[in-house]
This record gives C-alpha cells, sequence and structure tokens, in this order.
C-alpha cells in the first residue's frame, strides 16, 4: 500500500480521536480552565501578603496585688499603644495593635485577657496560639515551640516590647523581598503545574482512552480491520499531545499576563523537552494499558504511577525536604526529570546543555515503555 | 455437510473438534442454539482471534497464519455489543472505517442509504437508538464489500420492528450481492427468515443441520396437535405402548402433544382414542412443525429457557 494512502488513513484516525475529546465539554473546562484557576488561586496564596491576625492571651497575674508595683510592660504597652475595644462582649478582643508592613504583609494583633486556664483550651482549639504572662519586670511567653506560626508571632512580639522594655516599633529597611521574576514562588509553581499536567492528561487521557475502548469492543473491531495497529496508537499519542500543548500554553499565557512570568532560557530547548516530557507519559500510558479491559483496574494502575510522582517530584513545593536518601531515587523519577528540567528553562536559564541528558533519558523510557507496551498489548 | 453445491467452491471452510462447516458463495448461515452453546467461540475462530483446538479454518482458501491484512480486506464484521465513539457522528464513523479500506465518502453514502440511516447521518453514534447503533454497526460490517460477513447476534436485545429493519437490509443484501453471511442467532424467525442454511449448536457441538425444510423434514408433512386434557389421565399412556399414538408430555400435567402425519385418518382416530378412554379434551390446536419442536426432541429444553 502506498505511503500515502497509509498517511491518509493515520490521518483519519487523528481527526476521529481529536473530534472525540473536543467535543466533550468538560475538556474544555479540566484541560484549561482548572489548571488556570489552579495557578490562580495558589499563586495568589503565596505570592500577595495578605493581612495577618494574631491572637494572643494576656495573663495579668498581677492585678490583684496591683497598686504598689509599677505596671508590667505588658501593660504600660497595652495601654498606651494599643486600640481598646469599645465592645465589651464576652469573647471579643480587649486590645488591637497593627504593624503595617508593606513588605511583609500587615500583622494585627489582638490580645484578650483572660485567666489562665480559659487560655489554654483556646491555645488547645488552635483559637490562639501564644499565652503572655505580665511576670515582674519582664514578659513570659508560654507556646508550643514546634509550632512555627507560634515562634513567629513569639518573635513579632518580641519585638515590640523585648524581655521587659518596651522597644519602639522597628524599622525594616535591612529587608529586601525578592520579587524579581524567577523567584518568587509562582515561578516555581507554573512550570510544575505545566509538567503535572502533561503527566496527567497523557496518563489518563491516553490510558483512560485505551481501556475504555477496549471494554467497548471496539479495539477488537477496529483490528479486524486492515488497520495498522501502530497507528492507532500513534495517533492517540499525537492527539494527546496536541491538547497537551494547547493546554500547556493558554496556562503559560494566562501566567504571562497575570503574573509577568517568563522564559529566561531557550524556548526551542524547552519546547524539545516538553515533547521528550510528553513522549516519556505516552510510551508509560500505552504500556499501563496494555492489558486491562476493566475501568475500575485501569483506575487503580493509572493512580499507582501518578500518584507517587504527584507528590514527590516537587510539584507545588521543593523535593528538597525529603530525607536525604530518597532524593536520588525522587530526582530521577521522569516526573522529577521534567520538572526540573522544565523549571530550570524557565527560571535559571538552561538551554541545550544542561536537558539534553533529561532529554535523552526521557525519551527512551518513551520508547521502551512503548516497544514493550506495543508487545503485550491485547487489544480483544 | 454438503451444501456446497459443485463448482461453487466454498467460501469458508471449517473443521474443528465436532464441526464441519462449508459456506458456499451467497448462502446465508445460522448458528441457532441457546447462550452458551459455543457460537461466539465459533465467530471469534472465524474472526481469527481464536484458534482452533484441532482442525482448521480457512477462508476464500486461506488460513488465517500469514494471510491476516488479505483476509481483513475480505470479512465484515459485526460483533455484540460494540460500541463506537460517542461524540463522533454517523457519516464520521463510516468514514473512518472506509478509510481504512482506501474507500471514500461516496462508499459512505452508499452504506448510509443501503442501512437507512439518512436522516441520522448527522448525529452522534451516543444519541442513535439501539437499533439505530445495530444498523450503523451493520453499515461498517459491510463497507468493504465484505465475502465473507459475519454478524454475531446482530437482533439481540431489539424491539420487534427495529428486528424486522435489520432482516429487511439483510434480504436486500442478498438479493443484491454475493456475500456470504454467518449469522448466529438465538431466535428462530430469524435463522428461518433468513437463513438458507441453518446450524443448530448446543453446548460447542452441531446437534442437526441442513436447509429448514431438511431440518423440518416437510416432506414427511408430519403436524403436531398441542391439546390440553381435562385430567392428567393421558399421561398414564405416554411410553407404554397401549396407545396406538406416540403421546409426548407438554409444559404442565394436563398438556401433551402427539405428532400426525395424515390428519384425516389419523385426527378421528386420535379423538376417538381418547373418549375411549375417558380423556376429556378441553382445548386443540393443530400446527405446522418449528425449529423449536426440533430443538426440544433435540435436547427436552426450550432454546430460550
Amino acid at each position: 500500500m502506498s505511503r500515502l494512502l497509509r498517511f491518509s488513513q493515520l490521518w483519519q484516525l487523528i481527526v476521529a480521536l481529536f473530534r472525540e475529546i473536543i467535543r466533550e465539554p468538560g475538556v474544555l473546562f479540566w484541560g484549561i480552565l482548572f489548571p488556570i484557576l489552579m495557578s490562580l488561586g495558589l499563586g495568589l496564596a503565596f505570592t500577595k501578603k495578605a493581612d495577618v491576625t494574631r491572637k494572643v492571651a494576656v495573663i495579668n497575674s498581677r492585678e490583684i496585688t496591683s497598686t504598689v508595683t509599677p505596671p508590667g510592660v505588658v501593660d504600660e504597652f497595652l495601654k498606651k499603644s494599643c486600640e481598646r475595644n469599645s465592645s465589651q462582649e464576652k469573647g471579643s478582643w480587649q486590645w488591637k495593635y497593627v504593624i503595617i508592613d508593606e513588605k511583609l504583609g500587615n500583622s494585627i494583633f489582638l490580645f484578650y485577657n483572660m485567666p489562665w486556664k480559659e487560655a489554654m483550651q483556646l491555645l488547645k482549639r488552635g483559637t490562639i496560639n501564644v499565652i503572655l504572662i505580665d511576670a515582674d519586670g519582664s514578659v513570659e511567653y508560654h507556646f508550643d515551640p514546634m509550632n512555627p506560626d507560634a515562634q513567629l508571632t513569639y518573635l513579632k512580639l518580641g519585638t515590640l516590647f523585648g524581655k521587659g522594655e518596651l522597644i519602639s516599633e522597628h524599622n525594616n529597611a535591612e529587608i529586601k523581598p525578592l520579587t524579581v521574576s524567577g523567584t518568587r514562588y509562582i515561578d516555581f509553581l507554573v512550570p510544575g503545574l505545566i509538567t503535572m499536567g502533561v503527566m496527567m492528561s497523557s496518563m489518563w487521557g491516553i490510558s483512560y482512552g485505551i481501556i475504555e475502548k477496549r471494554s467497548k469492543k471496539l479495539l477488537r473491531r477496529l483490528v479486524a480491520t486492515p488497520m495498522k495497529k501502530s497507528h492507532f496508537l500513534i495517533a492517540l499519542i499525537t492527539v494527546r499531545i496536541a491538547m497537551n500543548f494547547i493546554e500547556s500554553t493558554v496556562l503559560f499565557l494566562f501566567s504571562l499576563i497575570a503574573f509577568k512570568i517568563t522564559i529566561q532560557g531557550d524556548i526551542s530547548a524547552l519546547i524539545v523537552m516538553f515533547l521528550a516530557g510528553n513522549i516519556a507519559f505516552s510510551g508509560i500510558a500505552v504500556f499501563v494499558s496494555s492489558h486491562t479491559s476493566n475501568t475500575e483496574v485501569g483506575n487503580g494502575l493509572i493512580n499507582f504511577v501518578v500518584f507517587p510522582m504527584m507528590i514527590l517530584s516537587g510539584i507545588f513545593f521543593s523535593y528538597q525536604n525529603f530525607p536525604e536518601w530518597s532524593l536520588p531515587v525522587i530526582k530521577n523519577l521522569p516526573l522529577t526529570m521534567l520538572t526540573d528540567g522544565i523549571r530550570s528553562i524557565f527560571n535559571e536559564g538552561a538551554g541545550y546543555h544542561e536537558v539534553a541528558l533529561p532529554i535523552i533519558i526521557l525519551l527512551s523510557v518513551g520508547a521502551l515503555f512503548f516497544t514493550a507496551g506495543l508487545k503485550i498489548f491485547k487489544w480483544h | 455437510m454438503r451444501s456446497g453445491m459443485s463448482g461453487n467452491p466454498s467460501r469458508l471452510s471449517m473443521r474443528s473438534g465436532g464441526i464441519n462447516l462449508k459456506i458456499p458463495k451467497g448462502q446465508f448461515v445460522a448458528l441457532l442454539g441457546p447462550n452458551g452453546a459455543g457460537k461466539t467461540t465459533l465467530v471469534e475462530m472465524i474472526e481469527g482471534i481464536q484458534k482452533p483446538d484441532k482442525g482448521e479454518i480457512t477462508i476464500m482458501g486461506k488460513k488465517w497464519k500469514g494471510n491476516e491484512d488479505e483476509l481483513h480486506n475480505i470479512i465484515g464484521l459485526s460483533l455484540q455489543e460494540t460500541r463506537f465513539i460517542d461524540k463522533l457522528r454517523v457519516s464520521e464513523t463510516l468514514l473512518l472505517f472506509a478509510g481504512f479500506f482506501n474507500l471514500g465518502k461516496d462508499r459512505v453514502n452508499e452504506i448510509i442509504k443501503i442501512v437507512g440511516l439518512e436522516e441520522k447521518r448527522k448525529s452522534y453514534v451516543v444519541n442513535l437508538s439501539g437499533g439505530q447503533r445495530q444498523r450503523l454497526a451493520i453499515g461498517i460490517a459491510l463497507i468493504n464489500y465484505p465475502a465473507i460477513l459475519l454478524l454475531d447476534e446482530p437482533t439481540t436485545g431489539l424491539d420487534p420492528n427495529a428486528r424486522r429493519e435489520i432482516w429487511e437490509i439483510l434480504r436486500n443484501l442478498k438479493e443484491k450481492s454475493e456475500t456470504s453471511m454467518i449469522l448466529t442467532t438465538h431466535y428462530m424467525e430469524e435463522a428461518e427468515n433468513l437463513c438458507d442454511y441453518i446450524v443448530i449448536m448446543d453446548s460447542g457441538v452441531i446437534l442437526r443441520e441442513g436447509t429448514l425444510s431438511q431440518l423440518l423434514e416437510e416432506e414427511t408433512n408430519e403436524k403436531v396437535v398441542e391439546f390440553t386434557a381435562e385430567n392428567g389421565l393421558f399421561n398414564n399412556y405416554i411410553h407404554t405402548g397401549q396407545s396406538p399414538f406416540k403421546i409426548h408430555p407438554g409444559e404442565t400435567k394436563e398438556k401433551g402433544f402427539v405428532k400426525l402425519k395424515d390428519f384425516e385418518t389419523e385426527l378421528p382416530a386420535f379423538m376417538a382414542f381418547m373418549k375411549s378412554n375417558n380423556i376429556a379434551l378441553k382445548h386443540m390446536e393443530c400446527r405446522r412443525k418449528t425449529l423449536d419442536d426440533l430443538f426440544v426432541s433435540l435436547t427436552g429444553r426450550k432454546i430460550n429457557e
């Protein structure tokens, strides 16, 4: 059969499978809108400094014996510098102090006057995380040292009234927030969202597509024609890569406009790396779905592959916090390799030189799994 | 078997275990049997995805091994419960399959006409009714002008109207083409109505085969007289040899039937016999023999039980 005819058969398959996808209205939402919403949500949550409210319990142990002894540091601070709450409702704050800070975000301190027992209860519930005791001439801070948020409250309070004497509000001119693109959380996040999208779409799109068509007996019907078997899989993969390309481009363009994200490295290397990642996951997807015709089993298999990588590969947070011994494994997972590569092109200005090796590895992974999958592939 | 006329080489020949089939050009063959009779296994062997334990299958004189591409080109297939791509239109689905055989839009239009889906050509497959889906499946099976058409239970689960529409398509096909067809079914009427040759199967073996009239021994002109008697007295005469008629038990204690060849003399004699033995008849019905009767006499149960 002539090459042209073969190509036209492949083209027919590609067109049919492409139509199948784009005619499903859910595709628009889950494939395109959802990643944008996710980047928007996470991006805003981690880049815009919101006002933080810190609630503190104050126990005035000296109130009973008071008149003779001079007023405590905390007392003085509260009375002199804080806004007093006019509402005397039970459970509402008594004093409020606001640190205006454009760089780090405003901190609002709400002070509650209460006995120790009640304060402990609120601490256990997480409503407050620091208890202040105005001891003679000094301030005692009671908090859980393992709670970083409590530590931060302690440090901030410490800058207000130190160990006993009131310190004037310090200036934070020495803090230089890193807002250059490439160093922000959103710069870390968007490449991860793109690569995770590639993995998820490839695995679910291709694997699930195959398993579903097998269970519908459509595969069996297709191979009862002179259709070339590899054409079917190639068409499925081509369509998926095209969809991934569209989805990723839309996500990137959105991040470009909303967060001014930039690609500092070689764009052509980025495209090649992206394709290599697609091919790797397409190969794995074909392998995973080579046998079963049960969609429930398929679900499990796909999750088995996808889930560990989603957690370990540093999509949302750096994997450097995992134990030292696990890092060599984590770094060699396909998703980690792809994500690290794409991130380095986005944020560190990497080019072919830096990403050539991962590209070759990803391509080999894809080819290996595809060939093995095709070999054991069940068409009926 | 011996349905192959001389000078008309068989298009499909199969020998496997208890099965020996030869199907000549243009013949429609029904594989009739209850669920679990082994029809689907047979279809899978013909389709080439299952190897016969022993024996062999040749299609147009060729075995599957090494001839896959060629045989795929001449076989048309409609499987039980195949579902096509939901969000593809009828015409697009046909075009996809036509492409595998290097056929184009013209053939698609012909097929749409043949299976009567003109009004649905733009509909998504998912929106078709059961009968329309089955017609589409048959359309796809016919797209490559197959020499052998293989239909696995094409009308199972369809309502009588949809079933008749499919029969109509197949009857037209028989008139206009030389396609040989193998159809599996557990509907007697389907086999009787459509097929020249009927193979009755059960538990993986062929019980009887032949043309409809051969199977029903129509030359012997046997008729069935079913009756309902007031009491179960007639049961005493079953298998006893005391009766001049061979009385068969029916579905209930009160029912039975006899087979008669000559109504004019045998029927009055039968009535007289019943009366003389004090068996009062409540109801009586004469009809010709059906495949159902044959199946019951072969297996002791009805085909759709």
